[in-house]
């Protein structure tokens, strides 16, 4: 965190200064293990046989915060007689077809309270994920709230062999200290160390606080990783408390933004799934499979409709289905890594790429060229000159001779950018905080925001529009914001407004509870609404925080309806009192009837704990006073998942794609439903190979920013790290004949990339299952040209294109390499040297 | 003149993130000090020189990493004011020691009279140039660009009596927490230098950061040189009067 969030890292600080302990697991030592109490380094690719023995640890010492997990959490409810763990599958949850590598969650379903309970509204969602899954892919479980059957049978007492709580102990029985030891190469007494700083800082009177980033996700189990986190918090009662919570630090501004108003293919603003071919034929179908039924997405028919009529205004009618009709489908799976293939393929012809450099930035940097060589067009829009658009005439490929410039057809267009200081608009952060920021300067020539691009591309393409009924969506769309200055930079006050929402009467709505589904509102994101509440840029607060209180609710706005901290309700006992004083934060106030607080609380504001729902209940209707989790189905926190994962209902660990090592915990080795592309582009390192007997990593330092096309170009930041480097021990130097500031070749079966070593105590040889595992580090922001000051070789060339199956995330965290003393060969030696690898 | 200004570098806080160098050149409009990897851990800009005039320095002690932010220490009595023939050298209001480089005729003087090895001439432009304190800053009420970019106060500004006073607590608080390397260094007023504009809170050694442990005014002898050098001067015109006088006699 201090190596990549600086700033944000200041608060750490602090609390150590009133002394929070600080553990940092990491298997690089950075600057934050050098702040921190204790340094844990770690295996990369291990952190589930760490996070489940901590799991275990909790469980088997009997240290969960029991009041919490009872009515807090689905640890009581009985799962269906169907279900096979891990355990009983050697590695495999029941429901694994292995010609599809995909599960049918239908077994990890609840048991109905009575047989044959009818879910609300006829049964749709009675069978847990199985409707879902048959209606849903796993790209799709991250919008709009897993399906579970709201009120399943429980056993309160914990000890029915099917109930969550005792699964949970069986699953994760065999994730010992040992096993960290053998596994992870964390000494026991390190990881009791652990256990017991996190047992004892968790509680009534304490939080812990876990905090990650893309060191947990980017794995082919990563959502795994985030939900063995989830699950340890929610046993020791750390979440919606203060203090608590599972933080993650994104890469860069404003991703948080990024997936609240989509960049992403699978889904529509407000985490609303993205309606699939086929299967969401017309507006009623859609609703019925679109997400929950109970809880707060019950009103998934007002944010929807609200969202339609905002883009396509009185075009959109109840007649029309509100123009439902307009949205795209998806017919598969379009993210990133299967756009890039589709480009080798032929199948995708044009590319828009904004500020991304995938060229450098994306794993397997080869496939990531020869995708973009196979484009017809392609538009890069940034501040610099990236590889991205120069590829062409001086990427590796044509260095190697693989491409003659000549030969690639991709017509280019090269936008120039203005920077953040160049335009106004919000950054949404982690904590969902939205911050507007002025315009400081205009920006020079022909560099324009992003807003003006598209905003002035759709209206070039709508006056270029016939009359032909395929083009009536993008003539009906609501495309006229106030243009100011000389270049007509469209206002983005007024598109933070059309988000925000408006009434029937035209002014701007303060909540999502006013949406309707009569088409009477308008909101281009429900969980933004409020953000211009009063007519007022509440994103543009900036009261200092000395000024207010702790929780500074007027600086910035936080949606949902400027909460600072989610499901809040669970600071309060189940009877609404603080659980302790010290950490008292929201809580009911009997006398007035409603919850108050430091915050905004995160629930009906006059909802009584005493509150229980009546039969068939929809919506927030079905939520009872006691259930803190208000987005989920039941309104409890998942220990065990019953739908809503692609890869099983509990994390177990699975080796990396890529592995030095066998899995100690079952046979089955890696993620089963893991994303694998057989294709010449991008081979895989063989596990286990001897050839490829190191763990390799990428990361990120401080001084530079992502794939460095805004850092290598700045001689302030390029001169404090000016030449690609790889981390490796004063062990792997002496075994490979390595030097300090001399060169490595590092290779795997994609590429050779030559940088120069640092030979450092910092980096840990680990001891494990009788053997030394030596793991390489290497930054990824080089490339070639970039318009840097400084270039080099790109890490991204060596890393594999296999994927999460949940979010489709690269595994760029763990992979395997061998090194080498020196430079690497050049031109055709280049591809001879991969070859000789690859055959071996 | 006003209060005398000062920087207290807390180097047990400092995360190494180098938005102290960065935010130094970005306002005082320093040039890049070159683009050599030197293999010395995180640390590429190697030491303070003309165009480095906050340096972030990254010492690999076994199983830790110390970071620690360098900057001209402003002593009170300060060699290269002293040795400045042009008078480009000067001290402010604040108590600060500023190079004019309007002024400056690059003689270099100033550079081997540094104890710490701080001033230096740039190549190519003949000047010396060392850290301001961001003179034009605190002309302006602001603190330094360094101060102000530091996350964490690993960098803190202010009167130099209330730094020092912070500076013991702190110290104390430390030891009590049973961190007894912590010491400060260049607070003395009786030291070498007359005690230090900026000075630091080290977590080992001085000579483990490069700092070096007893640092003395190199013009400390000047007075007494001076003194030597007048007698001597004295007893040459008595040794000649004596032996005019000699002659007349």
């Amino acid at each position: 965190m201090a190596e990549c969030h600086p700033v944000g890292f200041q608060w750490v600080m602090e609390a150590k200064a009133r002394g929070t302990k600080v553990f940092h697991i990491d298997p690089r030592f950075t600057r934050t293990s050098a702040m921190a109490d204790h340094h844990v380094p770690i295996r990369a690719g291990s952190d589930i046989v760490l996070l489940g023995a901590l799991i275990n640890h909790v469980l088997s010492g009997g240290h969960d915060f029991r009041e919490y997990v009872l009515a807090y959490t689905n640890a009581a409810d009985i799962v269906s007689a169907e279900f096979r763990d891990t355990e009983d599958l050697d590695g495999l949850f029941s429901g694994f077809d292995a010609e599809s590598r995909t599960y049918d969650p239908a077994s990890w379903s609840y048991e109905p309270a009575e047989e044959g309970e009818a879910a609300p509204r006829g049964g749709e969602h009675a069978g847990g994920g199985r409707h879902h899954a048959e209606t849903a892919r796993p790209d799709q479980y991250g919008s709009g709230g897993a399906t579970a059957h709201p009120r399943p049978r429980r056993d309160e007492t914990l000890t029915h062999p099917r109930c969550v709580y005792q699964l949970l102990k069986r699953h994760f029985s065999r994730y010992s200290p040992e096993m960290v030891e053998q596994m992870c190469g964390i000494p026991a007494a390190d990881f009791h160390r652990l256990a017991a700083a996190v047992v004892a800082a968790s509680g009534r009177e304490h939080t812990t606080a876990w905090v990650y980033s893309v060191g947990w996700t980017q794995h082919t189990v990563g959502v795994q990783y985030i939900r063995s986190a989830a699950i340890l918090q929610l046993l020791l009662g750390n979440m919606g408390r203060p203090g608590g919570g599972i933080l993650a630090l994104r890469g860069h501004a404003s991703i948080q933004g990024s997936t609240d108003i989509p960049t992403l293919f699978n889904i529509l603003p407000g985490y609303l799934p993205m309606p699939k071919a086929g299967v969401n034929r017309g507006l009623e179908e859609y609703l019925a499979h679109a997400a929950t039924d109970t809880g707060f997405w019950g009103n998934k028919r007002s944010y929807l409709v609200s969202l339609l009529k905002s883009w396509w205004g009185d075009a959109a009618t109840a007649a029309n289905d509100y123009c439902y009709d307009y949205l795209p489908r998806l017919t598969g799976d379009h993210g990133t890594y299967s756009t890039v293939l589709g480009q080798i393929d032929g199948t995708v012809k044009g590319y828009f790429v904004v500020g991304e450099n995938p060229a450098v930035g994306s794993s397997g940097g080869r496939t990531q060229r020869l995708g973009l060589a196979g484009l017809e067009w392609l538009v890069v829009r940034d501040m610099t000159l990236i590889e991205t658009a120069t590829f062409w005439r001086d990427g590796p490929e044509i260095e190697t001779g693989e491409l003659r410039p000549e030969d690639i057809g991709t017509e280019v267009f090269f936008l120039p950018a203005a920077s953040h200081v160049e335009k106004e608009g919000t950054f949404t952060q982690t904590q969902r905080l939205l911050q507007w920021r002025e315009k400081a300067v205009e920006p020079p020539g022909d560099c324009r925001s992003d807003l003006w691009f598209y905003y002035h591309l759709g209206k070039r393409i709508r006056q270029r529009l016939a009359d032909d009924e395929i083009d009536r969506p993008l003539r009906d769309l609501t495309w006229d914001y106030p243009e100011h200055g000389e270049s007509r930079e469209p206002s983005a006050e007024a598109v933070l407004r059309e988000i925000n929402g408006t009434g029937p009467d035209g002014r701007a709505l303060s909540s999502y509870l006013d949406l309707k589904a009569d088409g009477s509102t308008r909101c281009g994101c429900w969980i933004y609404c409020g953000v211009y509440a009063d007519e007022v840029n509440q994103a543009a607060r900036r009261k200092p925080g000395g000024e207010q209180s702790l929780v500074a609710p007027e600086w910035g706005w936080a949606w949902p309806l400027n909460r600072r901290m989610l499901y809040n309700r669970a600071s309060a006992d189940p009877r609404g009192r603080p659980w302790s004083e010290r950490k008292a934060y929201v809580w009911w106030d009997e006398e007035r009837g409603e919850w108050t607080g430091a915050d905004v609380p995160d629930f009906e504001r006059d909802k009584s704990p005493d509150y229980r729902p009546p039969p068939g209940a929809t919506a927030q209707a079905a939520i009872s006073g006691t259930d803190p989790f208000i987005m989920q189905a039941d309104g409890k926190g998942w220990l065990f998942a019953p739908s809503g994962l692609g890869d099983g209902p509990l994390p177990a660990h699975y080796e990396p794609h890529e592995s030095p090592l066998p899995n100690l915990l079952y046979g089955q080795r890696a993620n089963p439903a893991r994303k694998i592309y057989d294709r010449p582009e991008t081979p895989y390192n063989p596990a286990g190979s001897s050839r490829f007997p190191y763990v390799l990593t990428t990361y990120r330092l401080t001084e530079h920013h992502t794939a460095g096309g805004m850092s290598r170009t700045l001689p302030y930041l390029a001169e404090l790290q000016p030449e690609m480097f790889c981390e490796v021990s004063p062990e792997l130097a002496a075994e490979r004949g390595l030097v300090n500031g001399g060169w490595a070749t590092i290779v795997t079966s994609r590429a050779a990339i030559e940088a120069r070593v640092l030979v450092s105590g910092r980096v840990r040889a680990l001891r494990l299952q009788g053997r030394t595992i030596h793991q390489v580090g290497v930054p990824y922001h080089w490339g070639w040209a970039g318009g840097g000051v400084v270039t080099g070789d790109a890490a991204n060339d060596l890393m594999p294109i296999v994927l999460d199956p949940n979010v489709y995330i690269q595994e760029g965290k763990a992979s395997t390499c061998d090194i080498r003393p020196g430079r690497r060969p050049t031109g055709r030696a280049l591809l001879d040297l991969i070859e000789e690898y690859r055959r071996e | 003149m006003s209060e005398r200004m000062g920087f207290f570098t807390d180097t047990s806080v400092c995360i190494g993130c180098k938005a102290c160098e960065v935010a130094c050149k970005e306002w005082n409009d320093v040039p890049d000090d070159g683009f050599v990897f030197r293999a010395t851990s995180y640390d590429n800009t190697g030491a303070l020189g003309a165009s480095t005039w906050r340096h972030v320095a990254f010492i690999e002690n076994g199983d830790g990493w110390l970071m620690s932010s360098d900057v001209c220490k402003h002593c009170t009595d300060a060699a290269c004011l002293d040795v400045c023939p042009t008078g480009a050298l000067f001290r402010t209001e604040f108590d600060t020691v500023v190079v004019q480089s309007d002024v400056c005729n690059g003689c270099g003087y100033c550079v081997p009279a540094c104890p710490y090895g701080v001033i230096d001439r740039r190549e190519g432009d003949g000047r010396a140039w060392k850290c301001t304190m961001c003179y034009d800053r605190l002309r302006g009420g602001l603190e330094p660009a360094c101060a102000k970019a530091c996350p964490t106060d690993s960098i803190q500004f202010g009167p130099l009596d209330e730094l020092r006073e912070r500076a013991a607590a702190r110290v104390a608080g430390l030891h009590a927490a049973g961190r007894t390397e912590a010491r400060l260094y260049g607070e003395d007023p009786a030291d070498g230098v007359g005690g230090d504009g900026a000075f630091f809170l080290l977590m080992a050694e001085p000579e483990t950061y490069g700092l070096p442990p007893d640092p003395v005014v190199t013009t400390r002898d000047l007075p007494a040189m001076w003194r030597w050098a007048a007698a001597a001067a004295l007893s040459m015109v008595g040794v000649t009067v004596l032996a005019t006088a000699g002659r007349r006699r």
